[in-house]
Parts: C-alpha cells; structure tokens; sequence
C-alpha cells in the first residue's frame, strides 16, 4: 500500500503573527517557515505504517510556491520515499487544494491520504473532508490512534464528547490530531540521504483544476486586545472581587 | 431573501446548545431560519429545535443509517436539500467541522471556518493564524454559502412559548456503508459540559499528576463549574482529550475563567478570549496569562488552590 501525505508548509507556531499596516495580509518576510506540525505527525504516522510492513511507500506532496523544495528535502529527511511538488504561485485555497490532490489520487493510487486536521496558518480544517467528498471515499477526522487491519482501518477520532472509534474501508482519507504520535527528530544522515531522492515538480495550471471558486479575502486586522487587569496579593482579595462582580 | 439551513447537532437525544448560536448567527445574516435534524430518533430533538426562537421551520429526515453523526452518511443528504437554500450552516464544533467540508466539496463550493462576524449576507469575519489575524472573507455571488459557526461568538437562541412546525422529510439519495461507527468512549461527566458552562476551571502541567488534577475537580464542584485543561496536561495524560481549550481543542466564552497552573501559550489565549472574567493562579509572575486575566494572583497552586476551596465553603 501506498500512503499519500500532505506536507504544508506554514509560519512556524512560535512566532506571533502581525498583520500588515494597510490590512492587506500578514508580514511574511523574514518570518520563520517550518512544516504544519499536524502534518509531521501525519508522515511520522505513515512512517510507522511503513516500518510495520503495512504500506510500502510514503510520498509527500506539498503545493505551493517554486522555493518548496528545501521543505519538501525535510520530509524526504524525515524518511518519505519520494516528494511532489504541485507548484504555483497563487495562494490556495481547501477546495483547490482537495481537487489537486484528487487528481494527484488518481494518478498514484494510494490506499491512504494522511493529512493534518488543520493548518495552522489557515485554521480551515476542511481539505481531507473535502478530498474524502470529491474522491467519494471515507473520511476519518482528529485521528489519535490509527489501526490498518487488512483493506480496513480503525480510528479513534478525538471529538467534543470524548473518544470515537470508526471503522473504515480503505482507501479514504485520515486527517490527524495532535496525540496521534510524536514525531521523530531528523538524524545528519537523513539529511544527506534526503538529497538522493526524487521530488517531482507538477505545474499546478497543468492538472486541468478548477480553482476559481474561492473565498476573497477583503481585510486583515489584529484582534481586540484583552487588557491586563489588576494583581490581587491572596485568596481572600480575588474571592472577594468575584463576589463583588456576581462571579461566585 | 435569504433561506437559510442549520444542521442541528445532537447527541444521546440532547440538542447541542451550539445549535441555538447558530440561529442567533443566522438572525445576524436575515432571512427565513430552518433546522434540519438528522436522527434515527427525532424526538425529543425537534422539540427542542422547533423551541428556539427565530426557528421558521423544522425539517426532520429519520432515518437508522443517520443513529451516528457520520459525515459520510449526513453530507450527501444535506446536499440534496442545498438548492432550496442560499446558506447552509453548522456549529465549528467537531461535528460540524468534520461535516460541513465534506458538504461544500459535494457542492463544489469553498467554506468559511469560524463564522464569528456577519459583514452581510456573505460577507463574514473569520480567525485565522491562532486568532491572531481576523479575515474578512466574501463568498462569490452564485455560490451556497457553506459556514461553520464559532459558537463562543454568539449567543444561545432563546426558547419561544411557540413551537415552529416540524416536517418530516425522505431522502432518496444513496447513503454509503464504507464508514461504520464501533463505538464512542464518552466522558459522561455530572459536571457542567465544557462548551456551555457559565463557570470553567482549568488546570495546567503544573498540576503534575491525574491525582492532583483532583484540586482542580474539587474546587470546579464548589463553583458550579466545568473543568478544562492546557494541551500540555491531556499530553501528559492527566485528563481526556476532550477537556482541552485552545486552538485545537474546545473554543470557550464562560463568564468565568480560572486558569491554574497554566503558562497562557498563544494556542491556549485564542480558546479563552472571549470569556467574560479571566482569572490566573500561577507561581510565575511573568507567565503570559497574566497578561490577558482580569485577576492575576501570584503564588504556589498547591497553596492557593486549597485556600480558594476553603473560601467557597
Ligand atoms: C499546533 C499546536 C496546537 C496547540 N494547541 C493547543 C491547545 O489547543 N490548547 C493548549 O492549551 N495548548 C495548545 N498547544 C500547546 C501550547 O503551545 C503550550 O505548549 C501549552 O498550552 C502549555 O501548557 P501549560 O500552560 O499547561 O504548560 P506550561 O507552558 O509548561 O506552563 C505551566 C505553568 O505552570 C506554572 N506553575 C508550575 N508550577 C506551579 C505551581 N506549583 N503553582 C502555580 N503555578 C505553577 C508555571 O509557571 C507555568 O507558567 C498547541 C501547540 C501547537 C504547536
Ligand atoms: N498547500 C498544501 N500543500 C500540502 N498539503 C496541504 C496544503 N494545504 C492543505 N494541505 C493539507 O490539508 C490539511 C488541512 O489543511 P486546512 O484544510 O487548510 O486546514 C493540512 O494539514 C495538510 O495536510
């Protein structure tokens, strides 16, 4: 079995992110890239498939803009086996990105898509569902805990009321959570080995995808700021402001 | 006029209060209010659906493949009601995450995540980035309006002395078997539910241990109070998963926060920003909660946390 992962590459979590003066977008510029942390624990998860004999391949694919290419070297370090690179320069959207990968679907065959619950640039949690609709397969969200028994899987999905276990036909579509598994460090070794390997460049205006039916985005602005309230010295002092406020 | 349909989430005969911000965010964009209940059982659910105020009509498609909330099965019957509507809309809770996607690919539209803002009919704030960014995002004319609702950004519709008509509808489509629901391993709590309650009580790694979790229980039970967690405490193994709040766990606007023990990371904030009164127990003066909290208090959890207990008695 072949496993399919979508590898996005996103502002890094530890940099807070500053909207343009003029409200047209975010700064990007000298702002620290690195893979959507979700989507690490979807390879290291396909990884782990792989180093179980369950699948046979792990291909990234990561679409976006021509300087991928270093990121994708970084899932190829971490241990997939080959990486592709849909490449364009406009940004894109779940529902493009859901039909890109259904066409990439098509021509891999994979028996799993493995990718994040969400990006956490564009916060949409939409494109595994949307490329589980089109492709007409299952879909299994916030994935904590991920079995392949034969052409099934089971998943146990992190949801609001607690802890849900589906049973899927394969192939489909897992999107993953954070308590899935925790990803491995990248060795100097892989690194080297990493540069043998394959990345195959697609143009994305070459897949013949309709990707005209997006959101536009009008304005960008910082949210209200709460504001820092006041220091109470014990127990006795907060208790009695909560009182004070009906609070308690 | 704008039609617009919500898909109510329920669970164990329970309508989700998530389902009555959605009609109050419905009443922010106009137009005539549906609520579609999908069920194997539809009662006591549409009662409680047709009970909301500003609810026109309730649409009730019984069927046993609909006993579970799986995307697979729901989706393709809430695309073939979509052509009677110019918005469709579910709460940004798992359930509705994990559906709406699969709805809009069917029907060939992009969706808004996080509806927090209504600009007009489709024009909608969103979050972005953590809630760092707030977006302005249109969607193209001729196109369902496909949106999740954050629910923590609007209010529970309340309940009206009428009740709307409910309608029970058939469904002709083909319903899939390639997903199967095994089983659910609920929390089932006494406590108050996490995304409703008025009052939340969270506790952080510094707790250590699922046995010190018991300070955070004890003094949530005094309070009438839900109980949370950080990223790091679940992590850790101290509490389940689904008492997370954060960026990727539950988003929450209770009247009253208190955060113990808990360093106040940019993923936690954008679960808690919108809480009317933030409180903050942690042994770090410097720690970013106290940035945001309202009531800072500055000091060994151990220690306080008890006290606290003491002073609710
Ligand atoms: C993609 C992504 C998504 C994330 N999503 C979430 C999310 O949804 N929710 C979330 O919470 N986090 C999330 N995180 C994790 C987040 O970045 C932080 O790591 C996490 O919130 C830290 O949890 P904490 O505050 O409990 O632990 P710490 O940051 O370790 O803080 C512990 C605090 O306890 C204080 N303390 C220690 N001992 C005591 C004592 N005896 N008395 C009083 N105070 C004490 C310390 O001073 C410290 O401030 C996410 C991270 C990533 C990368
Ligand atoms: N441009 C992209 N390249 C590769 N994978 C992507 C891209 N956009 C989204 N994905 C995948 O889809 C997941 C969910 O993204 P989103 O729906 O945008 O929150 C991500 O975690 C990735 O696995």
């Amino acid at each position: 079995m072949k496993i399919l992962v979508g590898y996005k590459r996103v502002i890094d979590y530890n940099v807070r992110v500053q909207v343009k003066p003029d409200g047209s977008g975010v700064v990007t510029d000298g702002v620290k890239l690195s893979p959507n942390p979700f989507d690490e624990i979807a390879l290291e998860e396909a990884l782990r498939l792989r180093e179980k004999g369950v699948a046979s391949e792990v291909v990234v694919i990561g679409i976006g803009p021509a300087d991928l290419q270093p990121h994708l070297r970084n899932g190829l370090a971490m241990g997939a086996n080959r990486a592709i690179h849909v490449s364009t320069g406009d940004a894109v959207q779940p529902l493009t990105v859901a039909r890109v990968l259904l066409k990439i679907v098509e021509r891999e065959q994979p028996g799993l898509v493995m990718l994040g619950k969400q990006a956490i640039d564009d916060d949409s949690n939409q494109t595994g569902q949307m490329l589980a609709a089109l492709w007409d397969r299952p879909q299994a969200t916030f994935a904590s805990k991920l079995d392949v028994i034969g052409t099934t899987a089971q998943v146990v999905r992190e949801i609001d009321a607690g802890l849900e276990t589906l049973e899927i036909d394969l192939p489909a579509v897992v999107t993953v959570d954070l308590r899935l598994n925790e990803p491995r460090f990248i060795k100097l070794p892989d690194i080297m080995k990493a540069k043998s390997k394959p990345i195959e460049t697609i143009e994305l205006a070459s897949l013949g995808v309709e990707s005209g039916d997006h959101l536009t985005a009008s304005h960008f602005a910082p949210p209200l700021k709460r504001s820092k309230g006041v220091m109470v010295k014990d127990v006795a002092e907060l208790v009695e402001a909560l009182r004070t406020k009906g609070l308690v | 006029m704008n039609k617009i349909l919500i898909i109510a989430e329920h669970h164990a005969g329970q309508l989700n209060p998530a389902t009555a911000r959605c009609v109050t965010c419905a009443q922010a964009i106009g137009g005539s209010v549906d609520v579609l209940v999908l069920a194997a059982t539809p009662e006591p659910v549409v009662r409680a659906a047709a009970a909301l105020q500003g609810v026109n009509r309730v649409l009730s498609a019984t069927h046993e493949a609909n006993l579970h909330a799986l995307a697979a099965t729901f989706a393709p019957q809430i695309a073939a009601l979509a052509p009677g509507y110019t918005h469709l809309l579910a709460p940004s809770t798992t359930f509705g995450k994990d559906l709406m996607p699969r709805v809009a690919a069917l029907l060939g539209v992009a969706q808004v995540s996080d509806l927090m803002q209504v600009d007009g009919p489709r024009t909608f704030v969103r979050p972005i980035y953590a809630g760092n960014v707030l977006v302005t995002v249109k969607v193209p004319e001729g196109h369902v309006v496909a949106a999740t609702v954050r629910p923590a950004s609007w209010p529970e519709a309340a309940a009206s002395s009428t009740l709307a008509p409910i309608e029970a509808i058939e469904s002709h489509v083909a319903l899939p078997t390639h997903t199967r629901f095994v089983a659910l391993e609920g929390a089932s709590s006494e406590r108050p539910d996490l995304q409703s309650a008025q009052r939340v009580v969270s506790g952080g790694r510094a707790l250590g241990s699922g046995e010190n979790f018991k300070l955070i229980y004890d003094l949530a039970d005094r309070l009438g109070a839900a109980v949370g967690a950080s990223r790091a405490a679940v992590d850790a193994g101290y509490v389940p998963s689904d008492m997370q709040v954060g960026q990727t766990g539950k988003i929450i606007a209770p009247q009253l926060y208190i955060a113990v023990g808990i360093s106040g990371a940019i993923q936690h904030l954008t679960g808690i920003k919108d809480a009317g009164t933030i409180v903050a127990i942690n042994k770090d003066a410097e720690a970013p909660i106290f940035d945001v909290a309202d009531y800072g208090l500055v000091g060994d959890l151990f220690k306080l946390v008890p006290e606290f207990i003491q002073a609710m008695n």
